[in-house]
């Protein structure tokens, strides 16, 4: 059942060399990787293609990865009805590029763009409304970022006495715990506690 | 006569309508009686599904699938369930699998019987909302059985099933299901022949099976435009490769349209029903694989190994493999997926969830112009529209 994934990959990487830098098969799905600035005409010829169409966008999603360097994935999932194929298109972009809209090519693209922007930051270039969609009127932040606090940063509440909605920081009643139960034997990434004293005892002899 | 300019209207649908189908804002600008654009604002029932599931081990995250479109819990932890044993490579038992489908489709007719009954009340029919509410009634004591919840399950793990299914209730379901086509006849009765009915939704909210495919729907939206595509025949998962059932599909893509087909799946599901619990193999619900499984609550008392499996189990729950995956099933709305991101933690990095619904949404600028506002909320009624799952 894998062969027909291998050949579409292949008949893509080899179609289209410019547009499609590399393609890979795991757990029986396709993902190919691109640009910022070859999505548009990869995304035209997974369309239009006769071996492809791929007419149906099913979803534009955004990963981030503070670490690396550009720090955000964009990653689209498309589906084509004709072959029964799904294929996944995946670019890095960081928050100060943009990425090319693909609003021209499937109008299901608007809100999913949308959606990445009010999420992650990222803009999308060529979008004709491209305003939040999911978080409140007047947000402040990209809430799916991976340094946006769970709790976030104001909280609201209806005040009495002004008659209206306010505003506020976010007060906890109780201290934030995010417990880590990795175990210190296997996978731990950080010092534990009492561990800092191996080094400095290392350097004092 | 002096020239008068004139100003399209624009006015407030919602947030807090009966007809908005939950909060749904939505900005219509009005030329007479006519709607000329119609802006959805969503987002009103936002609760950072996605953001919370990245602080949760795995199993504490599947509870928010059923409060993402919570008319069809199990279909999501299904969905869940799939993508997570996909990471993890394991293959849910049996009798796991023809469970998820029996109650993936007593989850199809619970959600479909409210959306033809609110489709109903919106364009003013009560009757069928009473009889529907009934039947909803018991299926949802079905799910009480099952999981002890009649609404948010979290009853398909991954892994399998929490539970096996209690003794008698397979004679219970049987029951209801030779009864039940007797109550869509009658709504049928009601409403398929009825004038009333048809000027409310025929030809109101036409959609071509191009328009459909380029603005990302699915399920019983775009079956009704002809286009014969469901995933349980596309990409059968389950068993529902050896469940024999129809596709049922429309021709002009109407209101009228998704109505009959809807209606019309609701009599498959009762097939898939059937054949589910007549096949159904004895065997374990659960995977047998102790560091994903928890162990059983006698074994717990005798076995100290037990003891520490299940402490770890639910403090800090099994680690998957680093990959990715998009799986996605045939929800009662339509294609509801979700794109897990693992990075070898206990640990989500990343859940998207693609709901069906959002999509359906994001058209109902195209589908409501030219229309009377009346009609906007036949189409949004069936859009299907439910905003645990767009808003997330």
């Amino acid at each position: 059942m894998n062969q027909a994934l291998i050949d579409l990959g292949e008949y893509i990487t080899d179609s289209v060399p410019d547009l499609a830098s590399s393609s890979s098969i795991k757990l029986d799905e396709l993902t190919i990787a691109t640009s910022r600035e070859a999505l548009i005409r990869l995304l035209t010829f997974l369309r239009d293609d006769q071996e492809c169409q791929f007419k149906q966008l099913v979803d534009i999603c955004g990963v981030d990865w503070p670490e690396r360097e550009p720090r955000f994935d964009i990653v689209y999932h498309l589906l084509s009805h004709r072959q029964n194929h799904r294929i996944r298109v995946k670019l890095m972009t960081d928050a100060q590029a943009t990425v090319p809209s693909a609003n021209d090519l499937f109008s299901a693209a608007s809100w999913y763009e949308r959606e990445v922007w009010d999420l992650y930051g990222v803009f999308f270039d060529g979008h004709p409304d491209l305003r939040r969609l999911l978080t409140d009127y007047g947000f402040d932040g990209h809430p799916l970022r991976k340094d946006f606090p769970l709790t976030g940063y104001v909280e609201v509440r209806y005040d009495e006495e002004q008659k209206r909605v306010v505003y506020e920081p976010t007060k906890l009643t109780q201290e934030f715990r995010s417990f880590d139960f990795m175990s210190p034997w296997e996978g731990a990434q950080y010092v534990l506690p009492g561990d800092e004293k191996v080094d400095q005892e290392a350097d004092d002899g | 006569m002096a020239e008068t300019e004139i100003q399209n209207f624009t006015f407030n649908f919602g947030p807090q309508h009966p007809a908005a189908h939950g909060v749904l804002r939505l900005v219509v600008e009005m030329d007479g009686e006519i709607v000329e654009r119609a802006d959805p604002h969503i987002g009103l029932l936002h609760r950072g599904t996605e953001k919370l599931i990245e602080h949760k081990t795995y199993l504490q995250a599947l509870p928010y699938f059923d409060r993402l479109d919570y008319v069809s819990m199990m279909a999501q932890e299904h969905c869940f369930s799939l993508a997570v044993e996909k990471l993890l490579g394991i293959e849910a038992p049996e009798r796991a699998k023809y469970i998820r489908v029996l109650f993936d489709e007593i989850t199809r007719v619970l959600n479909h019987c409210l959306q033809i009954a609110a489709n109903g009340l919106d364009v003013g029919a009560m009757t069928p909302f009473l009889w529907l509410f009934e039947q909803r009634e018991i299926l949802m004591e079905f799910y009480e059985r099952v999981s002890g919840a009649r609404l948010h399950a979290a009853y398909v793990r991954p892994g399998g099933v929490h539970q096996d299914i209690p003794a008698g209730i397979e004679d219970d379901i049987i029951e209801w299901a030779d009864g039940f086509p007797k109550v869509l006849d009658d709504v049928e009765g009601l409403l398929t022949e009825n004038r009333i009915w048809k000027q409310r939704n025929v030809d109101i909210g036409v959609i071509t099976t191009e328009q459909a495919l380029d603005w990302g729907f699915s399920g019983p939206v775009l079956r009704s435009t002809g286009a014969a595509w469901d995933l349980r025949k596309a990409e059968p998962y389950a068993v529902y490769d050896r469940m024999d059932f129809d596709i049922p599909v429309g021709k002009n893509g109407d209101c009228y349209d998704r109505y009959l087909v809807r209606l019309e799946e609701m009599r498959q599901s009762l097939r898939i029903i059937r054949q589910c619990i007549e096949e159904m193999p004895e065997g374990p619900v659960m995977v047998e694989d102790n560091k994903i499984a928890p162990p059983r609550r006698g074994d717990m008392k005798r076995s100290m190994e037990a003891l520490i499996h299940h402490f770890k189990l639910y403090t800090e729950g099994y680690h998957v493999p680093a990959g990715e995956t998009y799986t996605a099933v045939e929800a009662p709305k339509g294609e509801f997926g979700v794109y897990v991101v693992a990075d070898g933690s206990n640990r989500p990095y990343r859940c998207k969830i693609r709901a069906p619904g959002f999509a359906h949404l994001q058209g109902i600028d195209f589908m409501a112009k030219g229309h009377q506002l009346a009609d906007l909320v036949a189409c949004i009624a069936t859009l299907d529209v439910v905003f645990g799952e767009i808003d997330r």
